[in-house]
């Protein structure tokens, strides 16, 4: 409840810039509810001027009319401007807390985005807020408008005829009794089928996912009868659940029956009383129709409001995500560098329990190739991601420069650094701005000179539209290859004073791979580089060659030394010609 | 969508009594109005108690009567729906199983997963929608029509203006705002990409300092967004208060002529109210209308996604043949030609191969040279363009899929592992594996020791995509998976990349010792993984441009020794000609 009291607040924060909107958008709805409620009410009154043949008064008719008419009208326009008070809210606070979690994402730790999965983040900003919005602010003015009808609607039958609106008042609870327990029969059922549901996504997902494999396998006989089991299962829990949920219309619309009845029989006899007038009687007879509607409305805005107050937590839980470190106030621009590092007794690890990197030591002079070798998960990505300051040491420092890159300020230095991961990353766009990424500014000249150098200048010309291509999310229409051709380009153009490539050219072969290392070697003249690779022949060129194994560095040197020592990396080696 | 209509064939009782039901219930309810007219215009004014009491009973039987056959309907209608979206996943899932390599490249696996899933779904609840509701709601307006002209012909006329102008009106604000809400679908999907891209993409962004672009970019399309929101909303705000002012404007007409007409004595008081009744039963059908008509243009976009599935033949059909030759010769192409569809240039020409049983053949290439193409064309997952593929002297076109493929063992570059126990999966290789065959192939793989280390051995849970190994445990695995199959044709299409090269050169000692008779294809780009192979296949721009022994190779081959310099030094290079 604290928690509920807690959310609330901070939606309340959301809100509040367009708390003037909101309180215009409730004045309206209050005028709408009154006049569509006050609307019967004239009818009636002109109706009861209809008596029958030479007995109707029609000057009188007319002045209700018009009346009527005036009243219509303005509720048409507060009807509008209500909806259009509410769409600009939800919409704009809907943007507002998108883009506040789209910030977030920028400064979020990558121990946060690494620890967890895209499709969880991305429903976050994505659904979450969807949800929370949409619930909420549309779930809050359908309540508000739902128990000011009922009141009104209360109020203006209660000041007919009280006896009719007990009829009413007694027999209308049962629909919402009937309503809310067809719902919770219908959440079980419900429940029950979006987990087959989510167990037939699931299978349809791994199977026509990989439709290759399957067929590789001759598998797929088999999964078509895995497929119809499941489906069997499916047709039987839908048939359930919709039909139990479509059973709430009916039965609420029974009971409004009901109460027409029951409002007819008893109006009808205390009209032959003369207790109330006929025209009055219609006028039950429309709030006998309309009333049930806003019970029915709230209750499943309740549903409604919850699940929105959930998704707003789970928003605001992420928003509230601690973010990376601040920077230390004297953290500083650096300014001409040597691209010298050092590692004095780093320790680090992901999770306590498990320590991966324990006080390293490392000094890599200015201008130095450095290899990095090692089987999986010995530490040789955690090594790059410290030195980048996507994660901060647990122990030790790291220096650049001589300056310990605590006291340097983050986007001053990665600017010293090009980075090519073997996951290539390339942005929906074209191939040009792709390349230009992190150099805007570029003309279009460095950029082709940057693909010439990076091999891939051969591949994009034969593009339909040569640089200007457009390439879907993720280079959906590229080979491995070409994107890390693409990638290696952007690093190219951008000339840092560091260079990291971490499996950059695994998918690139072995031929056009020498003449892309031929071309870092030009860049690289009196530039710092860190390479990790799988292929040795890769490597072979490096000042020093560190061997690393369960977080430590066991072997350090060059090619020959190694060789000639004996060790894990003479064994290695050798092991590619056995 | 009417193409799909056919799936409701088993269901056409359903189909049928369920629209028939729901316009019984639309009948008594239309009746409600002329007995409130009758209490009103002859129980009240003849003060006859028993006759309101007798008609206020029937007012309660009709809500029974309605009801009943309401829920029928329901019924119905659930069980046609349910059972046309079972029919329809499985036929559409069968269909998916039929497509060649060429189908999935085209439509792409993930597309087609969702045709199965919410595709289906969607067209599933549209078909409910109908059933339940389409034919109710015209029928409503067209009943109230005719009882208005019962009542009284002049007044009728003016619900014969008032429903086709709130027809068209209804009818103009969802024309202009369908094709709008698409755009803000895929403005959502805009947001969307945005998002996942700067998720996968953190390291590179970072790397880069580009937080503040990327967010700058994210506003601009979080505005364009909001826009366009703002710009629908305004649009179908208009909805609910142009309909009422029209319903009302129609009220007090009828109210108006009603008086004239009852001052003439024509009708009565109560058959006025009757009228009035029945404008805002139009009012609520037209209403409900217009929201099925959003789920029902959903539904027929969702029919035509999953008829252009139909639509799509496989390409290729199955021989007939069941029974392959002895034949010393496995495997022969000749003349072969190969185009990808919509690709301009040959990914293979003019090959030439012959393959004589037990023998190990290596292809190696650089990349888009068409390695991976040309052992795609053994197992028939495509047709060549030219030229015949024969496997066992018997051209692969005449043999039925399923035998040929029986015989041959693949393993893709993706290591594919499904959800299910280890066993499972190798039980998906061959579903008549014993355990001791399985442990033999484990193996052989060298991935005996993953299954050990493991405490539950053969039934560790590989959780779904095989997120919970390593690359290198995954590749042995599917090997494992492939050689579980016995093929008399093993292929290994660069499926030893993750592992290191001692354990890659222990996995081909395996697979060689192991396996007499086995023919084996392995496509790497190591030269050292082929190196030993009796014959090897070098391809360059999808022509052959050398094949023999490694040691002819060298001599004759320039590509071949380009490829071998780029990887191994000049002593291995030429030792291994010795």
């Amino acid at each position: 409840m604290r928690q509920n009291k807690d959310t609330f607040h901070k939606i309340l924060r959301q809100v509040r810039p367009y708390g003037h909107i909101l309180v215009i958008s409730l004045v309206f709805a209050v005028i709408s509810v009154a006049l569509t409620l006050y609307a019967p009410i004239l009818v009636g009154d002109a109706l009861d001027k209809i008596l029958g043949k030479g007995m109707v008064d029609f000057n009188a008719i007319f002045d209700i009319l018009k009346k009527l008419a005036l009243i219509v009208a303005i509720n048409g326009i507060a009807q509008w401007c209500m909806n259009l008070c509410n769409n600009a809210i939800v919409y704009r606070v809907v943007k507002d807390v998108r883009t506040k979690a789209f910030s977030h994402l920028q400064r979020l730790p990558l121990k946060y985005i690494d620890s967890h999965s895209y499709g969880e983040t991305i429903s976050r900003i994505i659904t979450d807020v969807e949800q929370f919005s949409d619930g909420l602010l549309m779930g809050f003015s359908q309540l508000f408008t739902g128990v000011v009808t009922i009141v009104g609607t209360l109020f203006f039958m209660l000041s007919i005829n009280v006896r009719i609106s007990l009829v009413v008042i007694l027999i209308t609870p049962i629909s919402l009794f009937a309503a809310s327990f067809i719902a919770k029969r219908t959440y079980v059922l419900f429940k029950r089928q979006s987990e087959v549901r989510a167990e037939m996504t699931s299978l349809v997902n791994e199977m026509a996912g990989n439709q290759k494999t399957v067929q590789i396998l001759g598998y797929g006989k088999r999964a078509l009868s895995r497929f119809d089991k499941i489906n069997e299962e499916l047709r039987k829990c839908s048939l359930k659940a919709i039909f139990f949920s479509s059973v709430t219309n009916p039965s609420t619309r029974f009971i409004n029956g009901l109460v027409y009845a029951g409002v007819g029989i008893v109006g009808a006899i205390s009209a032959m009383h003369g207790v109330i007038s006929i025209g009055q009687l219609s006028c039950f007879l429309t709030y006998a129709n309309q009333y049930t509607k806003p019970f029915n409305e709230i209750s499943s805005v309740v549903t409604e409001l919850q699940n929105a107050f959930a998704c707003a937590r789970r928003v605001f839980e992420y928003i509230e995500e601690k973010p990376e470190t601040e920077e230390t106030e004297n953290a500083k621009e650096l300014g001409a560098v040597d691209g010298s590092l050092k590692l004095a007794d780093v320790s680090f690890s992901y999770n306590k329990e498990k320590e991966l990197l324990k006080n390293l030591n490392l000094e890599v002079k200015p201008g130095q190739k450095i290899a990095i070798v090692g089987p999986t998960g010995c530490g040789k990505t955690t090594l790059i991601n410290l030195l980048m300051r996507f994660y901060d040491v647990d122990d030790g420092a790291i220096y650049f420069s001589g300056t310990d890159i605590m006291e340097i300020k983050r986007d001053s230095l990665r600017e010293n650094y090009g980075m090519v991961l073997q996951d290539t990353w390339l942005k929906s766009g074209t191939i040009a701005k792709n390349i230009a990424y992190g150099n805007p500014l570029a003309t279009k000249e460095e950029i082709e000179e940057a693909a010439k150098a990076a091999y891939a200048h051969s591949f994009i010309k034969r593009m339909k539209d040569g640089y200007d291509t457009v390439i879907t999310e993720d280079g959906g229409n590229l080979s491995q290859g070409q994107k890390q051709l693409l990638c290696i380009a952007r690093v190219m153009l951008k000339l840092p004073p560091v260079l990291i490539l971490d499996e950059a050219t695994s998918s690139i072969d072995t031929r056009t791979e020498i003449k892309i290392q031929d071309a870092f070697k030009k860049m690289m003249e009196g530039r710092t580089s860190f390479i990790v690779a799988h292929r040795l022949s890769t490597i072979q060129e490096a000042n020093v060659i560190l061997v690393m194994k369960d977080g430590n560095i066991i072997e350090q040197g060059n090619h020959e030394t190694l060789l000639k020592k004996g060790g894990f990396y003479a064994n290695l080696y050798k092991s590619q010609f056995s | 969508m009417y193409k799909l209509m056919r799936y409701l064939r088993h269901y056409k009782k359903e189909a049928v009594t369920g629209p028939l039901f729901k316009l019984f219930e639309a009948c008594f309810e239309l009746i409600v109005p002329l007995v409130m007219a009758r209490i009103i215009d002859v129980g009240i004014r003849n003060n006859d108690l028993t006759y309101i009491i007798k008609l206020g009973v029937l007012l309660v039987i009709l809500g029974v009567l309605g009801l009943s056959c309401s829920l029928t309907a329901q019924y119905f209608a659930a069980k046609a729906a349910t059972g046309f979206g079972t029919e329809l996943r499985h036929d559409l899932f069968a269909h998916i199983q039929s497509f060649s390599y060429s189908e999935i490249d085209k439509e792409g696996s993930a597309t087609l997963v969702t045709r199965i899933t919410s595709d289906i779904n969607q067209a599933q609840a549209g078909v409910n929608l109908v059933i339940r509701l389409f034919l109710r709601s015209p029928f409503i307006v067209a009943g109230a029509l005719v009882m208005a002209f019962t009542i009284d012909v002049k007044l009728a006329l003016i619900f014969c203006i008032t429903v086709p102008v709130l027809s068209m009106v209804i009818y103009g604000i969802m024309a202009a705002t369908i094709p709008l809400y698409q755009k803000v679908q895929k403005g959502l999907d805009d947001v969307l990409l945005a998002t996942r891209e700067n998720l996968t993409g953190i390291r590179v962004i970072r790397a880069f300092c580009m937080q503040q672009k990327e967010k700058e970019e994210f506003e601009e399309k979080s505005n364009a967004f909001l826009a366009l929101q703002i710009l629908v909303g305004k649009i179908s705000a208009l909805m609910n208060p142009v309909t009422y002012v029209i319903v009302n404007a129609a009220t007090i007409a009828i109210v108006w002529g009603g008086g004239l007409q009852v001052n003439e004595g024509v009708i009565t008081q109560g058959e006025v109210i009757a009228l009035v009744n029945y404008m805002t039963q139009i009012l609520i059908a037209l209403v409900a209308l217009a929201n099925l008509i959003v789920t029902f243009t959903k539904a027929i976009a969702s029919g035509a996604r999953i008829n252009e599935v139909f639509d799509l033949k496989p390409s290729m059909a199955s021989g007939e043949r069941k029974e392959a030759k002895k034949e010393e010769v496995i495997l022969e192409m000749s003349g072969v030609d190969f185009m990808y569809q919509g690709h301009k240039e040959a990914a293979l020409s003019d090959l030439n191969v012959v393959v004589k049983k037990g023998e190990t053949i290596g292809i190696i290439g650089g990349t888009g040279s068409g390695k991976t193409t040309f052992v795609n064309l053994i197992p028939r997952f495509y047709d060549v363009s030219k030229g015949s593929v024969k496997v066992n002297g018997i051209d692969v076109k005449e043999y039925d899929l399923d035998i040929l493929r029986g015989k041959i063992g693949v393993v893709p570059q993706k290591a594919v592992l499904f959800r299910g126990t280890i066993r499972e999966n190798l039980l998906m290789g061959n579903a008549y594996a014993t355990e001791e065959e399985m442990i033999q192939a484990l193996k052989n793989a060298q991935a005996y020791e993953i299954v050990m280390n493991k405490s539950a051995g053969m039934d560790t849970l590989v959780s779904e995509g095989g997120k919970n190994l390593s690359g290198g445990q995954k590749q042995r695995l599917t090997i494992a998976r492939a050689l579980v199959r016995k093929p008399d044709i093993l292929i290994l299409d660069d499926s030893a990349s993750a592992l290191d090269y001692a354990t890659d050169a222990r996995l081909r000692k395996a697979i060689a010792g192991n396996t007499e008779n086995m023919t084996v294809f392995i496509v790497s780009q190591r030269v050292a993984s082929i190196m030993q192979a009796d014959k090897i296949i070098v391809l360059d721009d999808g022509k052959i441009a050398g094949m023999g022994t490694h040691g002819e190779l060298i001599k004759d081959c320039e590509v071949y020794r380009e490829i071998c310099q780029s990887q191994l030094s000049e002593e291995e290079v030429t030792y291994e000609t010795k």
